[in-house]
C-alpha cells in the first residue's frame, strides 16, 4: 500500500524498529517490492552501529560505502517514512492490525537553517561525544560526518543548561526552539520488525581483565573509535595513558562471551572483528607485535581466508588460551596477559602496553523489549517463531556479523509479508 | 537530438553561497551569455515558498528543465525533484564551490561560473528519460527443491507469486530429507530438533500456486527478466514455460572423500559424516567391517576443510554435525568412546550452548590438534597421531572407527576440469579465445560460466550464475549480501555459502524477497539495486557499431548478446545502468537520455579556458557518485579547501568513463584530467564490480596516446579513494595540480 497520512496518524504495511544497517535494509527493500515503511529510530541519526565502524572484514572497506548507497536508496524513496528520536510506547491489535504508538523526543531545531554551520562553530557549550564513548568532547550542537538526516541534533543534556539557553536565544530566531515537547503518533502496521540492534556487553563486569580500573584496557568497540578517522584520536591508533606509539598490543577473545558468569553464548564476531583490528595496527604501526589470546578462533566460511592470511603474518601471533587475568605494571602502565592453558592449567605470562578486550554483544532487546508476546530466548534474541506479529532482524535474531545482518534483515521483509497475508 | 527545451535556473544564496561568489555576475551569465530564459534567486530555495515559486514557474512559463544552483544532490533529493516533466540538475554551487574554495575570489567565482555552464549545457543536450514498461511475466523459478528451493518457493507463493520447482531427484526435501536429527532450533538450544522437512514437503506440493517438476533439470534459459523463457529436460523433457526472475537453490554437494586418504579414507572402518547420516538413517551405526557396534569412534574435524590443498574455506557446519552425530552414538551405545579431534570447535551464537551440553557428556572427549598419521590397526581399528596438542606432546588415539567431517562444496562448483574439458568450457565462456580478459577474471567466474551447467543461461557471457573464490555463487558485498552478476537471479542456501539447514531455511526468505523485487522494479521499467528505481537504460545506435564486442565483453551483468556477426542484442531487463558499455564504446554509439558521451561532451565544451597568459589552468576531476562525490561533499562540510581551477563532474561508474572525453578536453585547452574511483582487485569496492578496474584499463591506452601527441603523461591521472578518506580530497586534488602546473599549459590550448 501507499503510505498514508501525515502529522499523528499513519498508515503503512510494515513498521520497523531501529535504524541500523537491520532496520534500514528492512525498510528499503520493503519499499523496493513496492511495500510501504514506517523506519523509527532512537537516536537522531540512521545508521547506527556500523556508522561507528571503521571497516568491515574481511575486505577491510569502509561502512560509509554501502551506507551511502542505503542513504541514496531512501533520498529518492516516497514509500518510507523516517522517524528519528523515535521510540514505540505501544503496540496493540494482531498480526496483520497493529496500532503502535510512537513517542518523538523533541530535536529542538526547527529546520537545517542555512547560517546553522556559522552559529554551531561559535557554540560555546562542549559536551562527552557519545559516539566516541565519552572519550573526546564535541559542540552539544551536532551532525556526525555522514548524517542522515542531515540535520543538526542537539544533546538533550544540554536542553536546561542555562548557559547553552542563553546561546541559542542569542542566535537567530529560527534555528532553535527549546520548547518543544514530546509527541506522541499513531501508526498503523500489519508487521512489525524488530531491528534494535546490540550494545558491548559491559566490560566493566568482567573484573579479572581490568578494563575501567588500567587505563590501556580498551574494549573492541572502542577500538574502533581509535581507529576511525571521525573517532577521538582522528584514526591514530596509540596508547589511551600516554598517547605513546603501539609496540606490543593483546587481543583477549571472548571476554565476556562463552563465559556462563557473563555472556554463555558465542558472540560469532569478535574473532574476525580482532583480527581485523589486527590488520588496523599492522597498517599503522608496522614495527608492533600482536598478539591474540583465543580459546577457539571461529571464522566460517569465507572468513576462513581472512585468518589464514593474518596467521601467516610475522608480527602477528595466535595463542591458544584462556585469559585469566589482564593486570597492571606497576610504574609503567603496561599490562601482564596472563593465559590458562585449558587443558594443563598451566598459566603463561606476557606483558603488552595496550589490551583489547574482544567483548560481545548483548541484544538491545533486553533493555528495550518488544511490547508484545515476542518470543524471546534467556538472553533477549528473538525467535524465529513470529507467530506474535513481530518479526526479528539482524542482532535481535541472533548474534550476527554484518553481512548476515542484512541477509536476515532482507529475508524478514518477506516473514513479515507472510503474516500480512494470513490475517 | 533533445527536445526544445526552455530552461530556469534557481540561485540559491544561503548556506555561504551568497557569502562566497558575486550571484549578481552569476544571474548576469545565466540572462546574458547561457540565455536562460527565466533566472531567479533566493536566500533559501529549499524553502516551501521559494519551491512553490519554482513549481509555478514550471507551469506558467512552461519550463521542461531547471538548474538548481545550490547543494549537493545528496541533500533534499525529494524537493528538487519535480513533476509534469520538468528535470531538474543540481549545479553544485555549495559543495563545490562556496564551501570548498576560497570565498569572494576571483577564481571561486571562475568557477561557480563554469558549473553553471555545465549545468547549461547538460540540460540543453539532455532528454527526459522515459521507463521501459512492457508486459512481463511474474512467475519465480526456483532450481532445487530442497530445505532452500522449498522455502524460497513456499514464502513468495503465499504472496501470491507463481512459482515453478525445478528438482533433479525424484523427489522434494533434498539434504532435510536425509538427516535423523538437526541442530537445536529453539531455547535452551541443548537438544537435537526434527527438521520440519516432511511438513514443509506437504505444504509445498499442496499449495495452488506451485508447480513441481521432479526427476527434470533444466536444458536451457533464454531471455532475461520478466521474459525469461525455460526449457527442461529429463523427466519433463520438452517442457517450456514463461518465468520473471530465479532463485538458485541447487545446495551442496560432499567434498570427494577419495581425496582424504591422507586421512585414511579408504582403509577400512573409515567413513565420512555423510555416510554416518545413512547409517543412522537404515539401521544405525555400524563398522562397515563386521556390522558390529564400535566401541570407539574418532571423528576428524576438518577433513577437508580449512586445507590449501583441498577446500580453503571452513565448511562451517561439520563441527555441529560431529557433535550432532556423537549424541546419536551416546544415545544409541551408551559405552561407545567418542573422540572428537579438532582445531577450533565452530559453535557459534546459541549453538555455544549446544557444544556445552554434549562437551559435558563424560563419553565424548574433544582434544585439540592437528592430525599428521592415520593407520589401521589389527582388527580393522585406526590409530591417529595428532600434534600440536594441549599437552604439548604428540598424542594418538586408537578407536574402532573413523569418521571424517568432511566439508561442503556447491553444486555450482566444477571440478577438476581436465586440459580437454577447460579448453571446451573457455571456448563456451568466450568465442573469442584471443582475447584473454575474461580467463583471467576470476571474479566472474570463468569456470562456473562454463561448467556447472545448472541454468544453462543463453547468455554470451555464461551459462550460470557467476560465483567467487572456490565455486560459490555468493556476493562480493557485505552490505549487499544477494547481489550476484546476473540481474533477477539470485542463491538462496548452500550454495551461496556453507550453512547449515535452519541458515538455508531463513537464507530463502531473503533471497525469494529479492527475487520478487526484480519482478516488481522490472515490470515499472526501473533498474534493481544498486541504481533501483533508475528509468533510464542503455540505447544502442546499430547502425555505426563496428562489431568491436568490447561492451558485451565488458558489461559485468551479462546483458549484451549478440548474433553472427558480433553485433550487440541488448536486453533492457539485465542491465544495471552503470554505463560501462558507454564508456567502452570507441564508436560512441551507447547512450541513456540523461547520460552520454554527448551531453558530457557537451559540459567540458561549455567551459571557459583562460588563455595561456592569464596562469589560470584548468583541469577535469571525473568523480565516481557512488564514492568519491560523497567523500568530496563531506570534505566540502569540513571546510577543506581544494585548487580553484578544478572543475568536477560526477560519473554514475568510472567505468562509464569514456577517454573521447579526455580528447575533447586536451582539444578545448584544458591541462589535464582525473579520474577518481573505488579500489578495484581483488577486495573491489566498486558498485558496479569493473568499473574502476575497466577504467584503469582505459587510461592505460590514454598515456599511449598521450605519448603520441607528445603531452606529459602526468596531465592524465586515475586514482582510488574510498569514501572514508575524506581527509585526503584535497591532497589528492591539489597534488594532481601541482604536476599538472609542472607539465605547464596544454600546447593545444587556443587551438
Amino acid at each position: 500500500m501507499e503510505i498514508s497520512g501525515n502529522g499523528d496518524q499513519i498508515t503503512a504495511d510494515i513498521l520497523v524498529v531501529g535504524g541500523g544497517i537491520a532496520g534500514i535494509t528492512a525498510a528499503i527493500e520493503a519499499s523496493e517490492i513496492g511495500k510501504s515503511a514506517v523506519l523509527v529510530e532512537k537516536e537522531p541519526f540512521l545508521g547506527g552501529r556500523v556508522a561507528k565502524m571503521n571497516q568491515y572484514f574481511p575486505k577491510l572497506c569502509p561502512p560509509l560505502c554501502g551506507l551511502e548507497i542505503n542513504f541514496k536508496r531512501l533520498r529518492f524513496n516516497d514509500q518510507v517514512k523516517i522517524m528519528t528520536l523515535t521510540t514505540v510506547e505501544e503496540v496493540t491489535g494482531k498480526p496483520g492490525d497493529f496500532e503502535i504508538t510512537l513517542k518523538v523526543e523533541p530535536r529542538y531545531v526547527k529546520d537545517d537553517s542555512p547560517d546553522f554551520d556559522e552559529y554551531v562553530e561559535a557554540c560555546p557549550i562542549e559536551v562527552p561525544n557519545q559516539d566516541n564513548f565519552g572519550i573526546d568532547m564535541h559542540k552539544a550542537v551536532y551532525l556526525p560526518q555522514m548524517a542522515y538526516p542531515s540535520i543538526y541534533a542537539v544533546d538533550p543534556s544540554v536542553v536546561n543548561d542555562d548557559k547553552f539557553k542563553s546561546w541559542a536565544k542569542g542566535c537567530k530566531t529560527d534555528i532553535f526552539d527549546l520548547d518543544m515537547k514530546p509527541e506522541t503518533v499513531k501508526v498503523k502496521a500489519a508487521a512489525i520488525i524488530w531491528a534494535t540492534g546490540w550494545q558491548p556487553y559491559d566490560a566493566a563486569k568482567i573484573d579479572n581483565l581490568g578494563f575501567g580500573k588500567h587505563d590501556n584496557v580498551v574494549t573492541n568497540v572502542i577500538f574502533e573509535r581509535l581507529a576511525s578517522a571521525d573517532g577521538p584520536t582522528q584514526g591514530k591508533i596509540q596508547r589511551p595513558s600516554d598517547n605513546a606509539e603501539i609496540k606490543k598490543i593483546g587481543f583477549v577473545q571472548c571476554a565476556g562471551s562463552r563465559d556462563e558468569n557473563h555472556l554463555p553464548y558465542c558472540s560469532a564476531v569478535c574473532c574476525a572483528a580482532s583480527i581485523k583490528q589486527a590488520n588496523y595496527v599492522r597498517e599503522q604501526h608496522p614495527e608492533a607485535e600482536i598478539h591474540i589470546f583465543y580459546i577457539d578462533v571461529r571464522t566460517p566460511g569465507r572468513l576462513e581466508d581472512f585468518y589464514a592470511s593474518t596467521d601467516e603474518d610475522e608480527k602477528i601471533f595466535f595463542h591458544r588460551g584462556k585469559v585469566a587475568e589482564v593486570r597492571e605494571v606497576s610504574g609503567s602502565k603496561n599490562l601482564i596477559v596472563a593465559a590458562e592453558n585449558t587443558l594443563t592449567g598451566k598459566i603463561t605470562e606476557m606483558e603488552m602496553d595496550m589490551v583489547v578486550l574482544a567483548t560481545g554483544m548483548v541484544p538491545n532487546s533486553v533493555e528495550c523489549k518488544p511490547p508484545v508476546d515476542a518470543i524471546m530466548d534467556d538472553w533477549g534474541f528473538l525467535s524465529s517463531d513470529t507467530s506474535s506479529g513481530v518479526v526479528g532482524a539482524g542482532v535481535a535474531s541472533r548474534p550476527f556479523d554484518v553481512a548476515a545482518s542484512v541477509q536476515d534483515a532482507t529475508g524478514s521483509v518477506l516473514k513479515a509479508l507472510q503474516m500480512m497475508n494470513r490475517s | 537530438m533533445a527536445v526544445e527545451t526552455k530552461l530556469g535556473a534557481y540561485i540559491c544564496t544561503g548556506c555561504d553561497i551568497g557569502k562566497s561568489v558575486d550571484i549578481e555576475a552569476l544571474e548576469k551569465l545565466c540572462t546574458d551569455e547561457l540565455k536562460i530564459p527565466v533566472c531567479k534567486t533566493h536566500e533559501k530555495l529549499c524553502a516551501t515558498d521559494a519551491l512553490k515559486m519554482i513549481q509555478d514557474d514550471i507551469k506558467s512559463e512552461e519550463l521542461n528543465r531547471v538548474i538548481i544552483a545550490g547543494c549537493s544532490p545528496r541533500v533534499k533529493t525529494k524537493e528538487f525533484t519535480f513533476d509534469n516533466g520538468a528535470m531538474a540538475d543540481r549545479c553544485v554551487l555549495r559543495e563545490h564551490v562556496a564551501w570548498i574554495l576560497e570565498p569572494n575570489d576571483e577564481d571561486t567565482q571562475m568557477a561557480a561560473e563554469d558549473y553553471l555552464r555545465m549545468s547549461a549545457a547538460r540540460m540543453r543536450a539532455t532528454e527526459l528519460p522515459e521507463a521501459n514498461i512492457e508486459e512481463i511475466d511474474k512467475t519465480v523459478l526456483v532450481v532445487g527443491g530442497g530445505m532452500s528451493g522449498m522455502r524460497t518457493a513456499l514464502s513468495t507463493a503465499n504472496l501470491s507469486y507463481d512459482v515453478v520447482i525445478v528438482e533433479k531427484e525424484d523427489n522434494l526435501g533434498g539434504w532435510a530429507r536425509k538427516f535423523t536429527k538437526v541442530f537445536p532450533k529453539q531455547a535452551p538450544y541443548k537438544d537435537l530438533a526434527d527438521s520440519g522437512v516432511d511438513e514443509l514437503i506437504s505444504q509445498v506440493e499442496a499449495h495452488d500456486k506451485i508447480t513441481i517438476y521432479k526427476s527434470s533439470t533444466i536444458k536451457k534459459i533464454e531471455g532475461e527478466p520478466g521474459k525469461f523463457e525455460v526449457e527442461l529436460e529429463g523427466a519433463s523433457d520438452g517442457v517450456k514455460f514463461k518465468i520473471g526472475s530465479i532463485v538458485l537453490a541447487s545446495g551442496w554437494k560432499p567434498y570427494d572423500p577419495e581425496k582424504l586418504g591422507h586421512l585414511g579414507y579408504g582403509k577400512s572402518n573409515v567413513v565420512t559424516n555423510v555416510q554416518v547420516e545413512e547409517m543412522t538413517s537404515n539401521g544405525g551405526i555400524k563398522r562397515p567391517s563386521d556390522g558390529q557396534v564400535p566401541k570407539s569412534v574418532a571423528f576428524i574435524q576438518c577433513a577437508g576443510s580449512r586445507d590449501q590443498d583441498h577446500l580453503p574455506y571452513c565448511s562451517a557446519v561439520c563441527c555441529r554435525v560431529s557433535l550432532k552425530q556423537a549424541t546419536y552414538i551416546k544415545e544409541a551405545y551408551p559405552d561407545t568412546l567418542v573422540y572428537i579431534l579438532y582445531k577450533d570447535i565452530r559453535s557459534p551464537g546459541q549453538y555455544e550452548e549446544f557444544y556445552k551440553n554434549v562437551q559435558e557428556n563424560e563419553g565424548v572427549c574433544l582434544t585439540k590438534g592437528e592430525v599428521v598419521r592415520v593407520d589401521s590397526t589389527a582388527g580393522d581399528g585406526v590409530e591417529i597421531e595428532l600434534e600440536d596438542t594441549l599437552f604439548g606432546e604428540n598424542v594418538i588415539v586408537q578407536a574402532d572407527m573413523l569418521v571424517l567431517a568432511s566439508g561442503m562444496v556447491p553444486t555450482t562448483k566444477v571440478e577438476d576440469l581436465t586440459e580437454g574439458e577447460t579448453e571446451t568450457a573457455e571456448a563456451l565462456s568466450d568465442d573469442n579465445p584471443a582475447d584473454s580478459e575474461d580467463k583471467e577474471d576470476a571474479n566472474t567466474g570463468a569456470s562456473a560460466e562454463a561448467g556447472a551447467r545448472i541454468l544453462n543461461l543463453t547468455y554470451r557471457k555464461g551459462t550460470d550464475l557467476p560465483t567467487l573464490k572456490y565455486g560459490f555463487p555468493d556476493s562480493h558485498y557485505i552490505c549487499f549480501p544477494y547481489e550476484t552478476l546476473r540481474t533477477g537471479i539470485y542463491a538462496a542456501g548452500a550454495v551461496r555459502a556453507p550453512m547449515d539447514l535452519a541458515s538455508a531455511d531463513n537464507d530463502a526468505y531473503g533471497a525469494g524477497l529479492k527475487a520478487i523485487q526484480a519482478l516488481e522494479l522490472t515490470a515499472k521499467g526501473q533498474a534493481v539495486h544498486p541504481r533501483a528505481g533508475d528509468e533510464t537504460f542503455p540505447d544502442f545506435f546499430l547502425q555505426r557499431c563496428t562489431q568491436c564486442k568490447r561492451c558485451t565483453e565488458e558489461c559485468p551483468f551479462g546483458t549484451l548478446d549478440e548474433d553472427e556477426k558480433g553485433t550487440p542484442e541488448p536486453h533492457p531487463n539485465r542491465c544495471r545502468r552503470c554505463g560501462i558499455c558507454m564508456g567502452a564504446c570507441p564508436e560512441r554509439i551507447v547512450s541513456f537520455k540523461d547520460y552520454s558521451v554527448h551531453i558530457i561532451g557537451e559540459m567540458i565544451k561549455s567551459l571557459e579556458v583562460p588563455d595561456e597568459e592569464d596562469e589560470k589552468p584548468r583541469a577535469l576531476a571525473f568523480m565516481c557518485e557512488n564514492d568519491a562525490i560523497p567523500s568530496l561533499d563531506i570534505a566540502a562540510a569540513h571546510r577543506l579547501k581544494i585548487s580553484p581551477f578544478v572543475r568536477i563532474i560526477p560519473l554514475r561508474c568510472l567505468g562509464s568513463m569514456n577517454i573521447v572525453w579526455i580528447a575533447d578536453a586536451l582539444s578545448v585547452g584544458i591541462d589535464g584530467a582525473i579520474l577518481i574511483g573505488c579500489k578495484h582487485g581483488d577486495d573491489y569496492q566498486c558498485h558496479f564490480v569493473k568499473g574502476s578496474e575497466l577504467a584503469n584499463t582505459r587510461m592505460e591506452n590514454v598515456r599511449e596516446k598521450l605519448k603520441q601527441l607528445v603531452l606529459e603523461e602526468e596531465r592524465v591521472q586515475i586514482t582510488e579513494l574510498a569514501l572514508s578518506e575524506w581527509k585526503k580530497v584535497p591532497e589528492v586534488l591539489n597534488n594532481f595540480m601541482d604536476d599538472v602546473d609542472a607539465a605547464g599549459p596544454n600546447p593545444y590550448k587556443g587551438f
